[in-house]
């Protein structure tokens, strides 16, 4: 009975005081917001990046450490020190063990972006996210030797379209002055969104990359060595190498025999990692930034915590009148102390409540036209636990915090005479 | 300083003891000098009407007659029972159960409604709310429309409430649950002629309804008549 009318009391009070403190909440309600949505955003960009490659059990490249090789081959970062000879491949793809195998060529480039050499193996077992397989938003793979498929990005920032026709440059980097302008590809297919570095690349078939490098061993191209569309079409255009291979182990126990067998291969010297652990490592490193920033927004709220504390021993000075009233009518000190607590727990519920809804409403409106400008995927999920426990401790904070007017309150109201002046 | 002064012909249908004090003195701190006040006998049903000038510690007897402070010496009996040396949550929950208060101004909580604020003590005490009858909400109507509380203005917020309504309400939420004893500390002050006339007449026909004593302290000597004993404080110096 006293809880309730404790209860009652405290939300009757704080409806009555509602103007002051609805600016209050908003503080509260904005930095709780901005807590829940860098642990979200965190945990969410963090499961995102370790899934940029998934279902690839290994990748495999020439001899260099676990990072550098994942960078090149999937962030298309830095290049290869080496290439693995395609009699390497066509050898791994006899290996019982492996199931599938997606060859990928690298070092030329579009406008800045990567291209990626490989074949139709490419879009059957490349995955990202949770199991996601690649999808066109336009067009078709590339079935001719002169098709490319763009990335995402790639056809927004350049605004390409199917049947649209492009120049690769020879070598990385924005401005090559080396381009391949006598072989330019045709756009067959555009690429739905993935917010991986798929966006930023483009796909050509190995043989079209084979075709337009046809008369440039020494680097640049020599006249009269290149060949045109036509004569590309009629030679055998199986490349010499490439620069790493994606692969598919055909019973998962087996990955790390098969990761210490090619890491072992007699004819050239190989490197095999697991991707997930190579992501995972590369987090590590690149994940420190997001810890300090949940710091940092933890204080903003302790920070609207306290103003919310400044806001209630305020207005304790005009609650005394009050405060006598219920304490002549029969209300112990405990009741008054208690209308403290409930009042700021409920304050901070409300502003965790308004904080979610804030959240919740915030991601559905930015989240598309982040994953269509930048690439970023972030849907709507359930809360993890870990936030939900963040969550939580803003009450149990605004509690905490609670007590000094709460016990001001108490021992205030014990020594209180009659009315409110004594 | 006079004696209670039981005048003749007023015995009530009850000849209980309401109140009786013996030596009652306070010291609001170490350094403060030690308030005495005389002693008091009331019967339940009886009124006392207790003058003063400011600053003979009217406030102060009625903060110990409240239990809201412990007196520093001295006795103070309340309804056969010595109050006087019990812990103050005893004494918040004898508050409840038996007191009612009415104080000079400001007598309402500003967030609850007219109707809310009558209800208070019988939220506050299950006895009050037990005496409440038939039923807490309708004793409480019952009362405002006794005091001249308009049924529209029961859920209005208090602040559009007049002075004088606001202290009619206070009476109503003092007699609720049937109290033995109300406090009231110069409860017309802030009201004219008219209204204070209204307002003690009103008071004391209910209470005298409920056999509820009424503790009333003024300065303003003119409303002495109304009741059956007065007491007179001091003014100190």
């Amino acid at each position: 009975m006293k809880a309730r009318l404790a209860l009652t009391l405290a939300l009757a009070s704080l409806w009555h005081r509602r103007g002051v403190l609805a600016l209050v909440s908003l503080t509260l309600t904005l930095s709780v917001t901005l807590l829940l949505g860098v642990q979200y955003l965190r945990s969410d960009i963090r499961q995102a990046f370790t899934s940029t490659v998934s279902g690839t059990d290994l990748i495999v490249g020439a001899r260099s450490g676990p990072i550098n090789l994942l960078l090149y081959s999937v962030f298309h970062i830095g290049d290869a020190t080496n290439n693995i000879r395609w009699s390497t491949v066509e050898e791994l793809a006899r290996d019982p063990r492996i199931d599938w195998l997606v060859p990928l060529s690298l070092g030329d480039s579009y406008e800045g972006f990567r291209v990626v050499g490989t074949d139709p193996s490419f879009a059957a077992h490349f995955r990202y996210g949770r199991d996601q397989a690649l999808q066109l938003a336009e067009g078709h793979w590339f079935s001719d030797t002169f098709d490319v498929v763009l990335g995402a990005e790639v056809a927004r920032r350049k605004n390409h379209h199917s049947g649209d026709s492009v120049v690769l440059a020879h070598g990385g980097g924005s401005t090559s002055f080396m381009k391949h302008r006598d072989s330019p590809f045709r756009v067959s297919g555009v690429l739905a969104a993935t917010g991986t570095p798929v966006d930023r690349a483009v796909y050509v078939s190995l043989q079209g990359l084979e075709a337009i490098h046809v008369g440039w061993e020494s680097g640049v191209a020599l006249p009269g060595r290149t060949l045109t569309p036509a004569q590309a079409r009629q030679r055998d255009l199986t490349p010499s190498s490439v620069t790493a291979v994606l692969v598919g182990v055909e019973r998962k126990v087996l990955t790390f025999q098969l990761q210490r067998a090619i890491s072992q291969y007699r004819d050239e010297p190989l490197s095999a990692i697991l991707p997930g652990i190579a992501l995972s490592e590369l987090w590590r490193l690149l994940g420190q930034f997001e810890r300090i920033l949940l710091y940092i927004t933890g204080f903003v709220v302790i920070t609207s915590l306290v103003g919310l504390m400044a806001v209630l021993l305020a207005l304790q000075a005009q609650r005394r009148q009050e405060v006598a009233i219920l304490r002549a009518t029969g209300a112990s000190p405990g009741l008054i102390a208690s209308l403290y607590l409930i009042e700021c727990v409920a304050l901070t519920l409300v502003a965790c409540v308004l904080a979610l809804a804030l959240g919740a409403a915030g991601l559905t409106l930015v989240g598309p036209w982040l994953l269509d400008n930048y690439g970023i995927r972030i849907g709507l999920r359930p809360l993890d636990s870990t936030e939900w426990l963040i969550l939580a401790s803003v009450p149990a904070a605004g509690l905490a915090v609670a007590l000094i007017p709460a016990l001001r309150a108490w021992s205030g109201s014990r020594h209180q005479g009659l009315g409110g002046s004594d | 300083m006079t004696g209670p002064a039981h005048l003749p012909g007023q015995a009530t249908q009850s000849t209980a003891t309401a109140l009786q004090s013996r030596n009652l003195g306070f010291r609001w701190g170490r350094q403060q000098p030690l308030l005495t006040f005389p002693d008091l006998d009331l019967q339940t049903g009886e009124h006392l009407f207790l003058h003063g000038p400011s600053g003979s510690g009217k406030s102060t007897l009625l903060s110990l007659l409240a239990g809201l402070q412990q007196p520093t010496t001295g006795e103070l009996m309340m309804l056969g029972e010595d109050v006087s040396h019990r812990a103050s949550g005893d004494r918040d929950r004898f508050r409840a159960d038996h007191l009612g208060v009415i104080f000079q101004q400001f007598n309402l909580v500003p967030y609850l409604t007219p109707l809310a604020n009558v209800l208070l003590p019988t939220r506050l005490s299950p006895l009050r709310r037990q005496r409440a009858t038939p039923t807490p909400t309708a004793e409480a109507a019952s009362l405002l429309g006794a005091l001249a509380i308009a049924e529209d203005h029961w859920q209005r917020p208090v602040s559009q409430l007049s002075i004088g309504q606001q202290q009619r309400v206070a009476a109503a939420r003092a007699l609720t649950g049937a109290p033995e004893i109300i406090l009231a500390d110069e409860p017309t002050s802030a009201l004219d002629a008219d209204n204070r006339d209204r307002f003690i007449e009103l008071l004391l026909t209910l209470a005298k309804a409920r056999h509820t004593s009424v503790i009333f302290v003024s300065h303003d000597l003119g409303l002495a008549h109304h009741f059956h004993h007065q007491v007179c404080l001091e003014a100190r110096t």
